[in-house]
């Protein structure tokens, strides 16, 4: 079974990811990422009960924001590690949206920017294939302090000072 | 000037320790070419044509002599004896080996400094006025709000992947030395009619491929929402940019393709989630900011006799009469001038400054100026506070050492990039066109004659040498592997910025001199009374200009 690190632990995981061109019935028995234009456009024929979604780098939250917090996973795809769109879809989730399952980050993430992908509100990674994950770990925690508000720090620094 | 907090010690140390641990994976192959490549831009390391290339940041364009000192020792130490004054205000080493810039920086930090986010496709380093704090035009000091900018784009966790690089640049007076219209952000501080402050704010500018002139989407944001309305700016960048073709990527392509109006609204859309959130500035943060940025302790001084002696000093000397005039400004507080440190003597690639010359200038700003210095996107120093009654002094040192050039703001005074000879981005040298010009305008009658007048070079489209807003702009241009050059007139980058207009076909290098020369004497010819080149260009217009450089020879 594929690893991922999920909450600074390294874990493995049960999800499957469906593709963006999937079509027909979503098979049964599997804990399963749905494309979000397949469930937006069958979200009243599904009949599955626990589901998540992912999002691709081209998409628009909007679509689902409101929504958001019938999934227990939402996944936010970087079909390239330099596409930082994901960074602000993150963001948009958890703090407009108020999102509060998994948030994960799929494609190409990689280590380097786990400090970031954190920052932004993801709390599961599936980093490129032949990643050290026990390694990475560290890479979560690149900085101590941050001047920015961000999903894990709602002030920025001058609000924080004592 | 700002003191690094133990917090903001703290932060560069880290990075420090980060970009050592990326590099050693990089040299160990756990990282490709392609994972290393953003992560070593975001450090301001390049692989060049040469070696590789390390830009180090000068937040808006303050340094202090400690800095120098240190500037000097890395080039002596990890480099080749010298470093280079990029047009926005950085400084760049060219001979670095990639082994020692984990070390680099370890030095660097020990003098808080850094090379964070000077290239890649995040936010670069702000610029601002190279007088701001000591020129009397000012509305409000720039300088607070750049480091309040400076922390806030630093490490930003949403924007460290954008689709383009991404250039802020501040001015806090009406007239623009700060080149705000051709930035991706440009910020004036401004005040309303009830007297508050705020922030003009201007998207899309930019030159490269595609020269645009920015546009205002916002005449007046209070400055308390000031980093709101950034975050909001470039997350609508950071998701609707274009990621497929590098050059449609910057914010200027997508301002240009929805109309000013609609980014704008866009803006304003995002942002209405965002106002009134926790990066609302609060006035004890702008003021702890501000702590740093107090006058020094000026004497109090006598202007009249300070102008009395100075008219003295420069009866008697012509030379010195004629700096004064030219690499000298007016400051705001009696008794005191604003000293530019001229970079450009002919024979050395403009911009550049040997080890011994950086200890020797971190000596005179010891001196005559408080211990500060400023880097100019025009590729010079400034000494900002300086007596009257210290200028004599200050010039003969200045001179020794081979700064005192008196030609800030005219022909030779020119800005280039550093052109085929070091950068791999390319398609011709830039250098010896500099220098063939400076030599051939060697007359430095002729050149006061001609008065204020920019040229500027650039050895690619990539335009860092500014060439659409020179006066006179020069562009390398490969055909077939041949290096060649062509001119554009009409460039301006000051508040009327323009962008200059293609003269016609390009000239090889030999030529340029000639070429300049016939250009200049059709402004000669032309102008009327003491009218600048600038000037007499938007009143004829091209043509005269084209008739005379491809006429053919009787």
């Amino acid at each position: 079974m594929p690893k991922i690190i999920n909450k600074d632990m390294i874990v493995e995981d049960k999800w499957v990811l469906l593709p963006k061109d999937f079509s027909g019935e979503p098979p049964m028995g599997k804990l399963l990422i749905l494309p979000m234009k397949y469930w937006l456009e069958h979200k009243d024929n599904i009949r599955l009960p626990v589901l998540g979604i992912w999002i691709d780098s081209d998409e628009e939250v909007e679509e689902i924001g409101d929504q958001a917090n019938l999934f227990p996973l939402i996944a936010v795809n970087f079909p390239s590690f330099m596409d930082g769109r994901g960074f602000s879809t993150g963001r948009l989730l958890r703090e407009r949206y108020e999102y509060t399952g998994q948030l994960r980050a799929i494609g190409n993430p990689n280590r380097d920017q786990l400090f970031y992908l954190k920052r932004c509100g993801f709390d599961a990674f599936d980093l490129r294939e032949g990643t050290d994950l026990e390694a990475a770990l560290a890479s979560l925690n690149d900085f101590s302090i941050s001047y920015q508000n961000s999903v894990d720090q709602p002030d920025p620094l001058f609000r924080r000072k004592s | 000037m700002y003191r690094y907090t133990e917090t903001d010690q703290k932060i560069i140390e880290e990075r420090v320790a980060q970009f050592r641990g990326q590099t050693d994976r990089y040299l160990a192959g756990e990282l490709t070419n392609e994972e290393f490549l953003p992560l070593r831009l975001q450090n301001g390391l390049y692989i060049q044509r040469l070696a590789p290339m390390l830009r180090i940041a000068v937040p808006y364009g303050l340094l202090n002599s400690t800095q120098f000192r240190k500037l000097a020792h890395i080039a002596r130490h990890y480099d080749k004896g010298y470093c280079h004054i990029t047009t926005r205000q950085n400084i760049q080493f060219n001979w670095p080996q990639l082994e020692e810039v984990p070390d680099i920086l370890a030095e660097l930090a020990q003098v808080q400094m850094h090379a964070v986010q000077t290239s890649g496709n995040c936010i670069r380093n702000i610029t601002s006025d190279q007088y701001a704090g000591v020129i009397g035009d000012e509305v409000e000091d720039p300088r607070p709000w750049c480091e309040i900018l400076r922390q806030w784009s630093t490490f930003h966790p949403e924007f460290a992947y954008l689709p383009r690089k991404f250039k802020i640049a501040v001015c806090g007076s009406e007239s623009d030395r700060a080149a705000i219209l051709i930035h991706d952000i440009g910020l004036q501080l401004v005040r309303n009619e009830a007297g508050e402050l705020g922030f003009k704010v201007l998207v899309g500018g930019g030159l490269g491929r595609t020269p645009v002139i920015g546009s205002v989407i916002r005449e007046f944001l209070p400055w308390q929402h000031i980093l709101g309305y950034l975050d909001a700016i470039v997350r609508v960048y950071n998701r609707y940019g274009n990621r497929d073709n590098k050059y449609k990527a910057r914010i200027k392509i997508l301002v240009r393709a929805w109309t000013p109006e609609v980014f704008a609204q866009k803006v304003e859309e995002e942002w209405s989630h965002i106002e009134g959130g926790p990066c609302t500035l609060p006035q004890e943060e702008v003021d702890r900011v501000k702590q740093f940025f107090t006058a020094p302790a000026y004497e109090s001084l006598d202007e009249n006799a300070a102008e009395q002696s100075l008219s003295a000093q420069a009866a008697d000397n012509k030379a010195f009469a004629k700096w004064l005039e030219r690499n000298t400004l007016d400051h705001r507080v009696a008794g005191y001038r604003i000293v530019n440190l001229s970079l450009k003597p002919t024979g050395v690639a403009p911009g550049d400054v040997t080890d011994n010359q950086l200890e020797i200038i971190a000596d005179l700003a010891d001196r005559y100026s408080f211990g500060e210095i400023r880097a100019t996107h025009s590729q010079n120093l400034v000494l900002a506070d300086v007596k009257k009654s210290d200028l004599f002094a200050l010039w003969q040192e200045a001179k020794v050492a081979g700064f005192a050039t008196p030609n800030i703001g005219t022909l030779t005074d020119l800005i280039c990039c550093p052109g085929g000879d070091f950068c791999s981005l390319a398609n011709a040298k830039s250098i010896p066109v500099a220098e063939a010009i400076q030599r051939r305008f060697d007359d430095m009658d002729y050149v006061y004659d001609l008065g204020d007048l920019t040229l500027n070079i650039s050895g690619c489209m990539n335009a860092c040498g500014h060439h659409h807003v020179g006066n006179i702009g020069i562009l390398g241009v490969d055909k077939k592997g041949e290096e060649f050059y062509q001119v554009q007139l009409g460039g301006s980058a000051d508040n009327a910025a323009t962008l200059g207009n293609v003269l016609g076909p390009s000239f090889g290098r030999e030529e340029m001199p000639d070429i300049i020369g016939k250009i200049l004497d059709v402004y000669v010819t032309n102008r009327l009374g003491d009218e600048l080149f600038i000037d007499t260009y938007r009143r004829i217009g091209l043509d005269p200009f084209k008739e005379s450089v491809y006429a053919k020879n009787h």
